[in-house]
């Protein structure tokens, strides 16, 4: 029980220091605000899409982005908590080893789910509708969230062996860059060349981008969703545990 | 061994091709204020790490009030308080916040938290600033949080590591307080130094190492009946002249260091030694051009301990 409530306190303390920093905040939304106003306005119109509106196709991939870039903030505070000497004073505390980890990135999870909704709203303020109504749009909402989730472990792994905070942020970016812009998130797989799509087409932000569509704009989204979910538990399973014996290995 | 609150023995630590600590050993008891003395990269915040189980020795063995810092690292964290060289609180979040925090962390419940910040708050002087951002604080509030934070659980033991390094005089005179006050309350604290005047102003024992090894240890009058309380600089204007001096001054009982035109000699006496020193250079055409009294740095003792007992 101890764990929950450590993992909640840490939490607490991570998001009262994102909102009373905000410019991070305000960054990490605006960021992607611009990529809408671009993709919707700028190139949109060179970019067709078979059967639908750009700005429908165009939205799930922003949500996907907005998430995966939101992930390097998970490596970048652990950083920023190890270069501080908070986590060493972490370790010197009775308190529940896995609350670390577990505290930032469930404040992550909650800061992700809050640009989200934000970028939701900037979508229907373009002419982002979703086919399938509200139950398809909550239904990738979960979606995101659990995937969101997963990769953010991913980086609290990576946060953990950089103690400096913009080398964490150079480290993740590469690798963030690689994931979305190799996906179908702005324009369809099928203008990229064949190898380069064999790997756009296999990958996880790919995957969740493929089942947000799927539930928003109707269609089959059984397998897709499935897809999805098998890329998270993996993910989350496999970053959850080099996390963790990373943190446990600290000090060695 | 009994009575001791803290024992260390036979530590060693690399890091890479670099050893930290090589073979260290040491004992505070219980109630007792143990100065850790040393340069920079003597090994000193590695001691207190082991000690404080963040960082695991390669080799040895620490107890904290008889519990062992790597099998029993989990009990020992509920018998101490540590407060690292760098204040790690968080700078957004008040005093208060950060106190009641690291309270919740260290297992005192809710709402023993927030009364224990309340009080550490006040007994730091920092009540004023309690609901202020610590990003606000100036570098002696956030020390005096950091060591207020390492207290929420009233432990038994408490490690410092350089706990006044880069305060000014004044913040480091009021946590000079704040240490005395605790360990006149029963803790048992371990701090580490690079001011011999600090380790002289707190510590019933102190243990001076230098690479990662115990290079000397005592009460703080002894270390002084060694090192002196004074170091007397005379400047000769030339070398030749100096080398005389040296010569002199040896002859007539004391150890002088020589350093090109200058010669050093300590004393455990006081200022008052100058005038017999002088006398030992009299009618010998020795008269010192320059003459500058001060008090014995670090330098000044690890001078002493590396000339060994050839000085």
């Amino acid at each position: 029980m101890s764990a929950i409530s450590d993992t909640i306190d840490v939490a607490g303390r991570n998001l009262r220091t994102l909102f009373r920093t905000p410019q991070a905040l305000i960054f990490a939304t605006i960021q992607p605000v611009i990529f809408v106003l671009l993709f919707r306005y700028a190139f949109g119109g060179a970019i067709r899409v078979p059967g639908e509106d750009y700005v429908d196709y165009l939205m799930p991939g922003i949500f996907a982005q907005s998430v995966a870039f939101g992930a390097i903030g998970t490596a970048v505070g652990l950083s920023a908590d190890l270069r501080s000497g908070i986590l060493v004073r972490f370790r010197t505390l009775p308190m529940a080893r896995i609350a670390v980890l577990g505290g930032r990135t469930l404040a992550d999870l909650a800061r992700n789910l809050l640009v989200v909704a934000v970028m939701i709203g900037v979508g229907f303020a373009v002419g982002f509708r979703s086919a399938n109504g509200a139950p398809g749009l909550l239904a990738a909402l979960a979606l995101i969230v659990v995937f969101a989730y997963a990769v953010s472990w991913g980086f609290a792994a990576l946060g953990l062996r950089v103690s400096d905070p913009e080398a964490a942020q150079a480290a993740s970016v590469p690798v963030v860059f690689l994931l979305v812009f190799t996906s179908a998130a702005f324009v369809p797989a099928s203008a990229m060349p064949g190898w380069l799509q064999a790997f756009g087409t296999h990958q996880p932000v790919n995957a969740l981008i493929s089942a947000e569509r799927a539930l928003i704009t109707g269609g089959p989204a059984a397998r897709d969703v499935l897809v999805c979910l098998a890329w998270s538990a993996g993910m989350l399973l496999v970053f959850a545990l080099l996390a963790a014996r990373t943190y446990a290995r600290m000090g060695r | 061994m009994e009575g001791h609150a803290v024992e260390a023995d036979g530590l060693r630590k690399a890091f890479g091709a670099v050893t930290a600590l090589d073979g260290l050993s040491l004992a505070a008891p219980a109630g007792s204020v143990l100065g850790l003395l040393g340069p920079n990269g003597s090994g000193k915040t590695t001691t207190v790490s082991i000690l404080s189980t963040s960082l695991r020795p390669d080799a040895g063995r620490a107890t904290v009030c008889g519990l062992d810092v790597v099998a029993d690292a989990a009990r020992v964290r509920r018998v101490i308080g540590f407060a690292g060289q760098f204040a790690a609180v968080d700078p957004n979040l008040t005093g208060r916040e950060n106190l009641t925090l690291i309270g919740r962390l260290s297992r005192v419940g809710r709402k023993q938290a927030r009364v224990r910040a309340g009080e550490l708050l006040d007994g730091f002087g920092l009540g004023a600033a309690a609901d202020r951002l610590v990003r606000t604080y100036s570098g002696g509030m956030r020390r005096r949080l950091d060591v207020a934070a390492a207290l929420l659980h009233r432990p038994p033991v408490l490690f410092l590591d350089e706990p006044t390094t880069g305060l000014d005089l004044e913040s480091r005179v009021t946590l000079w307080d704040s240490v005395r006050e605790l360990s006149r309350s029963g803790t048992t604290v371990l701090l580490t130094t690079q001011y011999l005047e600090e380790a002289d102003a707190l510590a019933d024992q102190v243990v001076i190492i230098s690479a990662g090894r115990v290079a000397d240890t005592g009460t703080p009058a002894e270390l002084k009946a060694r090192f002196g309380t004074v170091v007397f600089r005379l400047g000769f204007g030339g070398q030749v002249a100096a080398e005389a001096a040296d010569k002199a001054l040896a002859a007539a009982g004391y150890r002088p260091d020589r350093d090109g035109a200058d010669v050093q000699v300590r004393s455990a006496t006081g200022s008052g030694a100058l005038p017999a020193v002088l006398r030992a250079l009299d009618g010998k055409a020795l008269d010192p051009v320059s003459v500058a009294v001060r008090e014995p740095s670090l330098d000044d003792v690890f001078l002493c301990l590396t000339r060994g007992s050839d000085g």
